[in-house]
């Protein structure tokens, strides 16, 4: 198929890495929310770890289009 | 434990996005949909990396993230057996000894593989059983979704259905077999990471792993077993009572590490159709391989905090309990869902619903696109339409005729979907009937390849006697304390097993040797019919053997299967 699944991929969880950023980084200072992660800001870790993982898989789609 | 989620906007907008990408692959593939061989296919062009994360993803169902994760609950680590010896053993024999001969004879199902290594009969038999099958799983995990819904998000029962009917349908319709497995890619990663925040909470919660050993040992020792018996795999499986899963070590290297799992793994079309879907035979024979290396740590990603909630149950500080049945019994489906609700902030929480209602649409998807395959291939093709002089014309036909069976298929998942919501123990009865086609086909498929003198005859017979012995077992036996006749013993009670699972074990191990016996012995008294040039690419024994000097060593299936084993050895050792 002419479509490079790892383009889409990357697409989404470069997206959605960028929304859980921003949220985590909106969230910051609101005490209660994080009651249940004990304290830990688990939104904006996740959203930086989706944000890099979308990033190397579309840089693997670039790198796969200039060889 | 009240389980209804509060999701806020954010959750929304998480899901919203991924169910846009689900939507926009479909859409994207549909450009390339020019025939019956790329719609039903995918036009034998999967890379193998996609095809081997494709193929342990069609396996991550929602019922298997939630029944696994419950079972973490319930039996501990030693859950992790139906992965370490329960699924990789069985990946590499596919990997290495089978798909260079599913792949390899140009079958595109596993019903035509029977045709072309037996009989028509064979064939039909197993297509017939395997359609019936495949969409009455489908409507059942739709029902299941759909409660889900209901239950968590407090949604109608009603729109949830359509819902997902309407999505499933929409994609698999545009891009075929190619969209199913793209889209069970994208739910592979989303699975993962959107289990990740849990795992890491539940187990940062109790202190790590050191943590959650000593709390289960306080578990143990208070249900009477030895403290660390619900954090070993094989340690006390000397004897049935001393571990909590309640079988012996041969009866889960036999039962479950033999003939269920390479039963399954083996047979079923719906996996192994995601390895017929790779670009070459080397792909073929590696998707299962390195399908193998993730599955070999999905244990960590669902067992690990279904173990969590077995110590948080226990643990009357933690303020965490399943919800209950009538009987007063926890819900251990519902584990995952309440370890979300513990734990999940609004952000990472749509995440997490996102995850699991990702893993139940590529099930149905995963149904759907193997059903529309035998269904155009095995039944259409073979018994209404055959194949004209027009080569072109037939295809176009065909993927008419395979975007029909979609609709058709999600129509009859619908109405198997309220069904089980009207009669759920029959349907439950009828799932496990079905399942009891596996065993006997194993014995079938690898006679067949191995043996040049098994015949379509003996083939065929084989695969009913194994059939019935597997129901006649089931008739006569039940796993203690079963208050319904779908657990089993609806004929009489002669033999009462002390968990479910042990008589599951023994149904397959009964019907696989009825099988392959009666599959033998029939063979030596009926006349070879196909000879030894008819039987290249069918038979291990005829088939010139594949030549993998061209392939850099890394890439080589021997040297991916010794990996694989190597690593599994140190994770079984790991945990012992």
């Amino acid at each position: 198929m002419g479509l490079d699944i790892k383009y889409p991929i990357g697409l989404m969880f470069t997206l959605m890495g960028i929304v859980l950023t921003i949220y985590g980084l909106a969230t910051l200072s609101d005490p209660t929310m994080y009651q249940k992660s004990f304290q830990i800001n688990i939104n904006l870790w996740s959203g930086i770890g989706m944000l890099i993982f979308g990033v190397v898989m579309l840089a693997l789609v670039k790198k796969k289009k200039t060889e | 434990m009240e389980m209804t989620f509060q999701l806020a906007w954010i959750d929304y907008l998480v899901m919203i996005i991924y169910f846009a990408f689900v939507l926009g692959i479909g859409w994207a593939l549909k450009k390339f949909m020019k025939g019956a061989n790329a719609f039903l296919e995918a036009g034998r062009s999967m890379p193998a990396w996609v095809a081997g994360l494709a193929f342990i993803s069609t396996n991550l169902g929602a019922l298997e993230v939630m029944g696994m994760a419950g079972s973490g609950a319930k039996y501990g680590m030693l859950t992790t057996h139906f992965y370490w010896v329960g699924a990789i053993p069985a990946m590499v024999f596919l990997a290495l000894f089978m798909m260079p001969f599913y792949y390899g004879s140009k079958a595109r199902s596993v019903p035509e593989y029977l045709k072309l290594r037996y009989d028509e009969k064979t064939r039909g038999l197993n297509a017939i059983l395997f359609a019936v099958m495949t969409i009455l799983s489908s409507g059942i995990s739709m029902y299941a979704l759909a409660i889900l819904m209901e239950k968590v998000l407090g949604w109608n029962f009603h729109i949830s259905l359509m819902l997902s009917a309407v999505i499933v349908l929409a994609y698999t319709y545009l891009g075929g077999l190619s969209s199913a497995i793209y889209n069970e890619v994208l739910q592979f990663f989303i699975i993962v990471i959107g289990l990740l925040p849990v795992v890491f909470l539940s187990l940062h919660h109790v202190g790590g792993w050191a943590g959650l050993k000593e709390s289960l040992g306080n578990v143990a020792t208070a249900n009477g077993f030895a403290p660390d018996a619900y954090t070993s795999m094989w340690k006390y499986t000397g004897t049935a009572t001393g571990n909590p899963l309640g079988v012996e070590w041969y009866g889960i290297l036999a039962g479950l590490g033999f003939v269920l799992s390479f039963g399954y793994w083996c047979t079923n079309f719906l996996i192994v159709q995601r390895a017929m879907a790779a670009e070459s035979t080397v792909a073929a024979r590696n998707t299962p391989l390195i399908g193998a290396i993730p599955k070999m740590f999905v244990p960590f990603l669902i067992i690990l905090p279904g173990m969590v909630a077995l110590a948080l149950m226990n643990d009357p500080s933690a303020n965490f309990s399943l919800p209950k049945n009538e009987a007063g019994q926890p819900i251990y489906d519902y584990t995952i869902i309440a370890l979300l609700k513990q734990y999940l902030p609004s952000g990472v929480l749509g995440l997490g619903i996102t995850a699991l209602l990702a893993s139940f649409m590529s099930g149905m998807a995963g149904n759907i696109s193997a059903f529309n395959t035998v269904w155009t291939y095995d039944i259409y093709q073979s018994y209404i339409r055959p194949t004209t002089e027009d080569k072109e014309a037939d295809e176009k036909h065909y993927l008419k005729v395979g975007r029909m069976a979609t609709i058709f298929g999600v129509l009859v998942s619908i109405a198997a979907a309220y069904l089980a919501s009207l009669f759920g123990n029959i349907m439950d009865f009828l799932q496990t009937i079905f399942s009891m086609i596996n065993a006997p086909l194993f014995a079938v498929i690898f006679l067949g390849m191995f043996w040049k003198r098994a015949t379509g005859h003996a083939a065929f017979t084989g695969l009913l006697a194994g059939f019935f012995i597997a129901l006649l077992h089931h008739g006569l036996t039940a796993p203690e304390g079963a208050n319904t006749l779908v657990k089993g013993g609806w004929i009489t009670i002669l033999h009462v097993y002390p968990v479910e699972m042990a008589q599951n074990f023994w149904t397959a191990i009964f019907a696989f040797s009825t099988s392959a016996i009666v599959t033998v012995v029939l063979s030596l008294l009926t006349p070879k019919v196909k000879s030894d040039e008819e039987l290249v690419g069918l038979v291990y024994s005829l088939t010139p053997k594949l030549k993998e000097m061209d392939v850099p060593w890394y890439k080589r299936s021997s040297s991916l299967a010794i990996l694989v084993l190597v690593l599994v050895t140190i994770l079984t050792i790991m945990f012992w």
